[in-house]
């Protein structure tokens, strides 16, 4: 039985796959071939089931197992299953799925620093476990040679682990140390180091205090928080990989009479490239034959098609809409439009490598401090006991062990797990380290509207005022094209239950539009000028039937799911938003009034989005661009934090810090609140390490610290720093 | 104090027993997805053998 736990809606289809999976098929014989598939929207038992279920039924699958934690499929198939198919048909029976390049996957299979950093950790726990038993056993009273017998003991496990466990940390020390720079691993492997090399002095002299139960301890906090921080790192990474997997860039190359497939890069200036309808234009060049409509939203932020034709310069990044094109290369690779767009990147994002983490700031600070108080706490006491370097050296080791950042390192990763593990369950990924401290900053929210706040795709809008026969005649044209417009009017008409026309000789004329005869009278559906009609100022399609008049079908860019819901949510939570596009003033002022934004700009250009940007960040507003063109690449990496749809191209996903999984936008005004949560609990938790330290420094200085005393304060400030951290998974 | 001869190596012995098993939990892949694990008990199908009849 399916589980009936579940308010998935997708998961009705568990339950149908179930009853028709049979026994697994053993293949065909040939050799297995692996297929990964992204499923960003499975999130419970059910949908493990439903799609592995699925799966299974499909012909050729052998086996199919869903990794919830990165929310990905691994598939062993027969050699000629496509893994296309498999994404059509998971889709179909409604999780979304896309289909990756399983190349590009197989570092992130073998991520071997993080079994590296679990192994690490466990042995560090063994052995902490273990000398804690001895030391229990110390503290309650062993004295004598049982005492030293234990101290031996501890000494034979901690050293060899401390050794092999601790590594991580003297590597980092010993780097920032080489280029003269302190950082928080500096004191940590000073601690260890040196509560490892006293405590074996002391045993070796019978000595009262032996600290390996500390340095073990301190070890396995300290990793348990470079684990979680790699482990965070590592799915937000992934999923990265993933998305970069999605895109292919490859060219159709004509090389005589026939064509070669050949990758972007080895095209060359004068080279002809084939662009067929809705495929995107990989160069920039001329049109040398063929006529078609192209969009240029990705580029420009217009949201109506142009015409091209032969003579006309084309973009990369554009995309064909109608008929196939054949260019001649007129800049590849470096030069094109595309890359003169990073280059104004490259110039933005400098500025914001400036920005330092939380964690690096506390760290800047703590480390000398810590070092200063165990070299004062020695001298002072070097001075006070007249020259006992044993005793002075105890303390300033003291110093050290209990001012160690358990807390401090266990501060930030705790509370960075915790709400980037929430925000991708809610299909936001966290690109970079320091995103959610930057989200928690924003007070100004600057939207891109065609892709972003609208779906990119044209919704029929004047449905109703037209005459039931132009309507079938219009369904009858439309049908027959691939063109977005078309296919607009299509669904609409179909919705309302029209049936096509009879149409006789329909011709798709490329770049213009559709013809055919009805009744014996020309019908035309298509651009303005090929009708002969007044051109509105925005989108639309025109109908001519025989002499009549041309009538218009106008069309409404559909806003995108969760627009309004996000838009609402950034300003109630505090957030000035502005608009900005790269289109037609009315179409923008349209979304605007929709979606309630007062400021909104249009026709910009992508130096004017940066421009706009940066001006809004010179007035002290913390910007966060939202937005998915090329021509918004440039501001998104201006502002001070950026957020694209997984459905942008692959130049904006870069730039940005965060990038939205599913379709919809309404995530947005959750993470925001979660990221300014998140901040509030690692200051929490610093004020948390900082209060203990308060307490625990001053008992170390006057010399009364013991080992016990160590030990306790150590776990139970790590502790508290860890259940505060884990609020942020509880609670709405 | 002579039973610490055969406590500490017995105490030793099973801590590492412990350490085993937890390598042995690791190579076999089982911190790779812990969300589904935790999913996956609650649908009453195994992905294992027995089958369910």
């Amino acid at each position: 039985m399916a589980a009936p736990v579940s308010a998935c809606p997708a998961c009705d289809a568990a339950a149908l796959a179930e009853s028709t999976a049979g026994k697994g098929y053993a293949g065909n014989g040939g050799e297995a071939k692996r297929i990964m598939l992204s499923l960003p929207q499975v999130y419970c038992a059910a949908c493990i089931v439903g799609v592995e279920k699925g799966l299974s039924t499909q012909p050729g699958v052998r086996s199919a197992r869903v990794n919830l934690t990165l929310k990905r499929a691994t598939v062993e198939v027969d050699q000629d299953v496509e893994p296309e198919a498999l994404a059509d048909y998971l889709t179909g029976i409604g999780f979304e799925a896309y289909e990756l390049d399983a190349g590009a996957l197989m570092a992130t299979e073998t991520d071997k620093r993080s079994r590296e950093l679990l192994m690490r950790l466990g042995v560090a726990f063994f052995g902490m476990m273990n000398v804690m038993l001895l030391s229990v056993a110390v503290w309650s009273g062993a004295s004598d040679a049982t005492r030293d017998l234990f101290h031996w003991v501890s000494a034979g496990i901690a050293l060899p682990i401390v050794a092999f466990s601790a590594q991580p940390f003297f590597k980092s020390a010993w780097s920032a140390l080489r280029v003269k720079r302190l950082n928080m691993d500096v004191p940590i492997s000073l601690a260890i180091l040196l509560a490892a090399g006293m405590s074996v002095y002391e045993t070796m002299h019978s000595g009262e205090h032996a600290y390996f139960d500390a340095a073990l301890s301190l070890t396995f906090f300290l990793l348990a928080g470079r684990y979680l921080d790699h482990r965070t790192r590592a799915v937000a990474r992934s999923a990265a990989e993933e998305l970069a997997a999605l895109e292919v860039p490859r060219a159709h190359r004509i090389v005589g009479d026939g064509e070669e497939v050949v990758s972007v890069a080895d095209l060359a200036i004068g080279d002809v490239v084939r662009v067929t309808p809705g495929n995107r234009v990989p160069v920039d060049g001329m049109v040398e034959t063929g006529e078609s409509e192209v969009d240029r939203s990705f580029l420009t932020g217009e949201s109506l098609p142009v015409f091209a034709g032969p003579g006309d310069m084309l973009n990369a990044g554009e995309v064909n809409l109608t008929g196939p094109l054949t260019l001649r290369v007129a800049a590849a690779g470096k030069d094109t439009a595309l890359h003169r767009m990073a280059d104004l990147v490259a110039i933005a994002e400098t500025a914001r490598n400036k920005y330092t983490g939380l964690a690096d700031k506390a760290a800047a600070i703590y480390a000398p401090v810590v070092h200063l108080l165990a070299l004062g706490a020695f001298v002072a006491w070097l001075v006070i006991t007249g020259g006992d370097v044993r005793h002075a050296l105890n303390i300033a080791v003291a110093v050290l062990i209990i001012t160690c950042p358990c807390a401090l390192g266990l501060a930030v990763p705790a509370v960075t797990t915790a709400a980037s593990g929430r925000l991708f369950k809610k299909g936001m990924l966290l690109k970079s380290a320091t995103a959610m401290e930057r989200l928690a900053d924003v007070d100004h929210v600057v939207f891109d509207k065609t892709g972003t706040l609208t779906e990119g795709a044209p919704k029929l809008e004047n449905l109703g005022d037209h005459a039931e026969a132009d309507l079938s005649v219009a369904l009858g044209l439309a049908q027959g094209s691939a063109h977005p417009l078309a296919q607009a009017i299509a669904f609409a008409a179909r919705g309302e239950g029209m049936v096509p026309a009879v149409l006789t000789e329909v011709r798709e004329v490329p770049g213009h539009g559709v013809e055919a005869l009805w009744n014996g009278q020309q019908v035309r559906l298509g651009r303005a000028e090929w009708v002969g009609a007044h051109v509105l100022g925005r989108t639309a399609t025109y109908l001519k039937i025989g002499k009549r008049p041309a009538v218009a079908f106008t069309f409404t860019d559909a806003l995108r799911d969760g627009a309004k819901e996000a838009v609402t949510a950034l300003k109630a939570g505090g957030c000035g938003v502005t608009l900005i596009s790269g289109d037609a003033e009315e179409a923008v002022r349209d979304v605007a009034f929709r979606l309630g934004i007062d400021d909104f700009r249009a026709g910009m250009l992508p130096d004017g989005k940066v421009a706009e940007v940066e001006a809004l960040a010179a007035s002290g507003k913390r910007v966060l661009m939202v937005g998915d063109g090329l021509n918004d690449t440039a501001a998104l990496a201006a502002a001070h934090v950026s957020i694209s749809p997984a459905s942008a191209l692959e130049a904006a996903r870069v730039v940005s810090d965060i990038v939205l999984l599913g379709k919809s936008l309404a995530p947005l005004g959750d993470a925001l609140l979660t990221s300014r949560k998140a901040t509030r609990r690692i200051k929490e938790n610093f004020g948390i390490a900082a209060t203990y330290n308060a307490i625990a420094i001053p008992i170390a200085l006057l010399g009364f610290a013991t080992p016990l005393a160590a030990a306790l304060a150590m776990s139970a400030s790590s502790i508290m720093v860890t259940l505060n951290a884990l609020r942020l998974k509880v609670g709405k | 104090m002579n039973v610490l001869v055969f406590l500490i190596p017995v105490s030793i012995f099973l801590g590492l027993l412990g350490l085993v098993f937890f390598l042995w939990t690791m190579r076999s892949r089982q911190y790779d997805d812990p969300a589904g694990d935790a999913q996956r008990i609650l649908s009453g199908i195994y992905d294992d053998a027995p089958p369910e009849d």
